[in-house]
């Protein structure tokens, strides 16, 4: 101790015995993480430590009470399953719809090709606050005349207006043309099929775009909140954000029970980001290379 | 086509015409719904809150995501675990980012006023205060983007042969230098695609608004979407028509932005060829 102490002062102070960058990164990455810290500590505290000030920064005692009485109180493992359900069902259609629409825009010529193009570029621009209403009307409309399992108050309602978005089809039509054509056209020659040369030839190749496509579609799906927050106002087809959201409407001032409820809401996606995080960094980085 | 062009059409529509619950059919009344705006102190307010928040949001974000990614941009020990603390905030939803801040920031009992008194400031209002609760609102987010604008720039970073940078310091560049004069310009087109993607995300500023503070107090973080939801689902009137304009007015305030983006972006970006 004495000796680095010795070591620190005098001429050896430039060489630490660790980069000067660590004094930089460790008290920013205590700022990054003390929200998640703090809503940790908060959701085992009683009601009475979390309203003490100054507040208790160790409580002397876990109190897991919080949880069960979440639960109580909102369904939180409804909100889970419907999550679940909303984003891994939205994964797999757009996986599989934008592949075919990916592929037919980057490979085949038909008739109204360009102006379909143009159409689904245009849809790409435009904010959701513009469909909106209208899509609103048409899922209520679905709801009521079609199928009810796609209208308002159904968590369909949450799946169909993104079954395959614009989004999706550009960027995998965008990958399809970096692939050399030869391959497929070989394939085409020796008499397989469209579908087998895409299913047999072409998905092989498309491993990083599809994790690309998947892991953001992942992302948008699970934390969406706007349109569920208009679509569904039945608590038993509540996706998380939603049912934390009423949730706290309904308990604004247990600080306690709020934060048991949002440390469930956020240990799911928690688990799946750092199982998956070199996907979601890959994924992330990736649109903002393709858009520089 | 079904929820991609048709309603981009059809709120284009109903813009031009008096659509809510109480009118049995929807009349076409021209531009009654766009002139409606323009004498609509709340729409003005929204638009500055808007403007505002974005002019917090976006170079907040950059510059929080620049310093963290230069200083990540190293080997050194635990480099992983000081990445993976920034990249977590890009998992969590707005929803509880926001539920968590509201936390923070509460007036009597929050975590942010104890610091504060122990640095000898006195307790704020916060999300309760008409001047701060936007501010709040922009840190908020700022932290829920870090991880975002960290990613982005280290892969932007990494990209950066390091010949270049070697052959300023032998040149006699000192760090700054070589930071100011090679780095950021190299950095400019992640900077070009930071500034257009927060943009438009803060343009839209809902989640986050809606959770917090509902708009208030006294509609001082009214921004656009909220409003527009205000009007065509948080009362009973059901103004489908009134928010469409309002939606349509909000797509090109972002063309419009966008546009201006690209077109100053493209002279201050270097490209390497």
């Amino acid at each position: 101790m004495a000796a680095s102490t010795v070591a620190l002062s005098g001429r050896a102070r430039r060489r630490l015995p660790f980069s000067p960058w660590h004094l930089v990164l460790i008290p920013a990455t205590i700022v990054l993480i003390f929200p998640f810290a703090w809503l940790l500590i908060t959701s085992v505290e009683t009601p009475a430590e979390a309203l003490h000030f100054p507040p208790i920064l160790v409580p002397h005692h876990l109190d897991l009470s919080n949880y069960p009485h979440a639960l109580q109180a909102e369904p939180f493992g409804r909100f889970f399953i419907n999550s679940a359900v909303v984003a891994v069902v939205t994964v797999i259609s757009n996986l599989v719809l934008c592949t075919l629409a990916g592929y037919a825009f980057a490979r085949y010529r038909f008739r109204g090709r360009g102006l379909l193009f143009a159409l689904m570029m245009t849809t790409l621009m435009v904010p959701l606050q513009v469909t909106l209403i209208p899509q609103y009307i048409i899922t209520k409309w679905l709801g009521i005349h079609l199928l009810g399992a796609v209208g308002l108050n159904h968590i369909g309602s949450l799946i169909l207006p993104v079954a395959a978005t614009a989004f999706g089809v550009f960027f995998m039509r965008q990958f399809f043309r970096t692939l050399p054509v030869e391959y497929e056209e070989a394939a085409r020659v020796d008499g397989a099929s469209r579908l087998t040369v895409l299913w047999r030839i072409v998905l092989p190749l498309s491993g990083p775009a599809l994790s690309t496509l998947a892991a953001l579609t992942f992302l948008d799906s699970w934390n969406n909140f706007l349109w569920p927050l208009i679509a569904v106002n039945q608590t038993d087809q509540m996706t998380l954000p939603l049912g934390l959201a009423t949730f706290q409407g309904a308990h604004s001032t247990e600080w306690t029970l709020l934060m048991a409820g949002n440390v469930m809401t956020l240990v799911p996606i928690m688990i799946v980001f750092f199982a998956a995080q070199r996907y979601f960094v890959r994924s992330v980085a990736a649109t903002g290379l393709s858009g520089t | 086509m079904l929820f991609g062009v048709v309603p981009i059409a059809w709120s284009a529509i109903m813009s031009f015409q008096r659509n809510n619950l109480f009118s049995p059919n929807t009349p076409f009344v021209g531009l009654t719904n766009y002139r409606q705006m323009l004498h609509d102190p709340i729409v003005g307010q929204a638009i500055e809150h808007t403007v505002v928040y974005t002019a917090l949001f976006v170079p907040g974000t950059m510059l929080v995501g620049l310093f963290l990614a230069v200083a990540m941009n190293r080997k050194i020990r635990f480099i992983s675990v000081y990445r993976t603390a920034a990249y977590a905030t890009m998992a969590i939803s707005a929803i509880s980012e926001a539920l968590v801040f509201i936390w923070l920031f509460d007036p009597s009992y929050g975590i942010v006023n104890y610091f504060l008194n122990l640095v000898g400031i006195p307790q704020q209002p916060f999300l309760n205060s008409t001047s701060q609760a936007l501010f709040v609102i922009a840190i908020m987010t700022i932290w829920g983007w870090t991880g975002f604008a960290v990613v982005i720039y280290l892969a932007a970073l990494q990209g950066i042969p390091q010949a270049l940078t070697e052959a300023a310091a032998i040149d006699g560049a000192g760090r700054w230098a070589t930071f100011r004069r090679i780095t950021l310009p190299l950095l400019s087109p992640a900077s070009l695609f930071l500034v257009v993607w927060l943009t438009i995300n803060a343009l839209q500023l809902f989640d986050e608004v809606y959770l917090s503070t509902s708009g208030g107090p006294l509609n001082s973080t009214t921004v656009l979407v909220y409003y527009l939801y205000q009007q065509a689902f948080g009362g009973t009137s059901f103004n489908f028509g009134y928010a469409s304009a309002i939606a349509y007015f909000l797509f090109l305030i972002i063309i419009v932005v966008t546009a201006v983006q690209f077109r100053v972006g493209r002279r201050l970006v270097h490209y390497r060829s």
